[in-house]
């Protein structure tokens, strides 16, 4: 439902760089999500293929590159790798980690003709 | 659907009447590509976007043709945003045709500009705004009610309700004689920054008083949309388990507060409060937790003096920093009204 949305948000992005770079066809759109973004890789591939229909995009292959969580513990204050949101610290064992990276998602390349 | 940000104006609909097509609040225009292919390769970049709204092309009427579409003005008006302009550009040669460029662009960026907007909008009238986010029937509109009935001798009050459907939520607040607004999504699961930029503006709430949002019940996807508020503010009743926050920790890790809600229905329960904050905090860890009930009103003197806090700290930066609205000012900008 929410990847639906987001792939509105790519397709319009992927649009308004067309316009601005005047390329025709897109080959390839390269996606950076980070693992805690709260993004269903397999349901966003889903919401991609039917929103890119009639655009620029239509048919490109979609590459989704991860982002490893990261964050960094109240306790230790070390910074330390975040599978999920709940995951204790893995040098103290501690809850309090806080996240720092692979929270965002972004359009970070195309491959064009 | 909302061509720019893709917010789904079609579906959402503010007190029955659709989303304006455009962003009219803010200087921004909604743009629509035109139909017809081949013209990609002929026609300069400008040209290939009307406005929708736009005299030459109002939007729902059919497409125009390449001869017409080839006389169009080109499209910029000053009030025009292009967002992350200075971020491509960087093309890397490919093999045969094809080639990289960099996009480096925020998916959520949109709603991001739209959240700043708000937030901006928001701070020049020292009006504190929170955004309560929980599953649906957690007692977020009993909340708001109880919580209006509480303050509203000594501080205005206004609702912002989304739901996919109904203005039940909004009636209910409105008894309380307090201003409210209904947002219905329709198919859509969450407010996001566009909806809530209009309803704000149709709202107009007074300057120094607080806004509720209550959004669209859900534990998913309004942890992903910032409204530009102060503070999400997520509720968990005490009957939908203590595993909640561990099932969906975005909405967890997104707010600055939870209520657990409901906790006159303890003694008829399993529910672990001891359990269920210590997930919570595992997502959150600087979470800050008030426990009540809608219903008896016990727990609320602590949320009351929470807002106060808050709304003291939104006024303390009105008064001391000389906050000026430094949007772009179009025809229709929010700088109008700064
Ligand atoms: N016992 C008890 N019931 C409550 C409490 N708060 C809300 N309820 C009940 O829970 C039900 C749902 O409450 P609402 O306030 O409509 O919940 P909501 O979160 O606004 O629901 P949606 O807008 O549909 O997502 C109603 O029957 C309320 O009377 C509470 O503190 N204790
Ligand atoms: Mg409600
Ligand atoms: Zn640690
Ligand atoms: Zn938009
Ligand atoms: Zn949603």
């Amino acid at each position: 439902m929410h990847e639906m949305s987001l792939a509105e948000n790519i397709r319009q992005i992927i649009e308004e760089a067309g316009c601005r770079q005047g390329f025709g066809r897109v080959r390839t759109v390269i996606l950076e999500v980070g693992a805690l973004a709260a993004v269903e890789p397999e349901s966003l591939r889903f919401c991609f293929d039917l929103v890119m229909k009639d655009s620029i995009a239509d048919g490109a292959r979609l590459q989704i590159d991860s982002v490893p969580g990261q964050g960094q513990c109240l306790q230790c204050g070390k910074t330390v790798p975040v599978a999920a949101l709940y995951d204790p610290c893995p040098c103290c064992g501690c809850y309090e980690v806080q996240a720092t990276l692979g929270t965002g998602m972004r359009v970070r390349e195309l491959e064009i003709e | 659907m909302c061509n720019v940000c893709g917010c789904g104006a079609g579906e959402a609909r503010i007190e029955g009447q659709s989303l304006q097509p455009g962003h009219a609040g803010g200087g921004l225009m909604a743009y629509r590509r035109l139909r017809s292919r081949n013209e990609r390769q002929h026609l300069p970049a400008d040209s290939r976007w009307v406005a929708v709204g736009s005299p030459v092309a109002p939007s729902g009427e059919k497409p125009l043709g390449e001869s017409e579409a080839s006389l169009l003005p080109s499209a910029a008006p000053a009030g025009l945003i292009h967002y992350g302009q200075g971020a491509a550009g960087g093309e890397v040669p490919g093999m045969s045709q094809a080639r990289m460029v960099r996009i480096e662009q925020d998916i959520l960026g949109r709603n991001n500009v739209h959240a700043a907007r708000n937030r901006a909008w928001l701070a020049v009238r020292g009006i504190l705004a929170l955004n309560l986010v929980s599953s649906p029937g957690s007692g977020k509109t009993s909340l708001l009610v109880r919580t209006i009935e509480a303050l509203r001798t000594r501080i205005p009050l206004a609702v912002v309700e989304g739901d996919q459907q109904t203005s039940f939520d909004a009636e209910r607040i409105r008894a309380t004689g307090a201003p409210a607004l209904q947002i219905n999504t329709g198919k859509g699961c969450h407010l996001d920054a566009r909806m809530v930029e209009q309803a704000l503006e149709k709202l107009s709430p007074v300057e120094e008083s607080v806004v509720l949002i209550e959004n669209v019940g859900n534990l998913v996807c309004p942890a992903a949309f910032d409204l530009g508020e102060a503070a999400k503010v997520v509720v968990l009743s005490v009957t939908e388990g203590e595993d909640k926050p561990l099932k969906y920790p975005d909405m967890f890790a997104a707010a600055r507060l939870m209520l657990l809600n409901k906790v006159d229905l303890l003694p008829y329960l399993s529910f672990d409060v001891d359990k269920a904050l210590d997930f919570a905090r595992r997502v959150n860890p600087g979470l800050e937790i008030i426990c009540l009930s809608a219903t008896t009103g016990s727990g609320f003197s602590a949320w009351l003096d929470w807002i106060e806090a808050r709304r003291r700290e939104t006024l303390a930066l009105r008064h001391s920093a000389p906050l000026t609205c430094n949007l772009p000012s179009g025809p229709e900008s929010h700088a109008d009204r700064c």
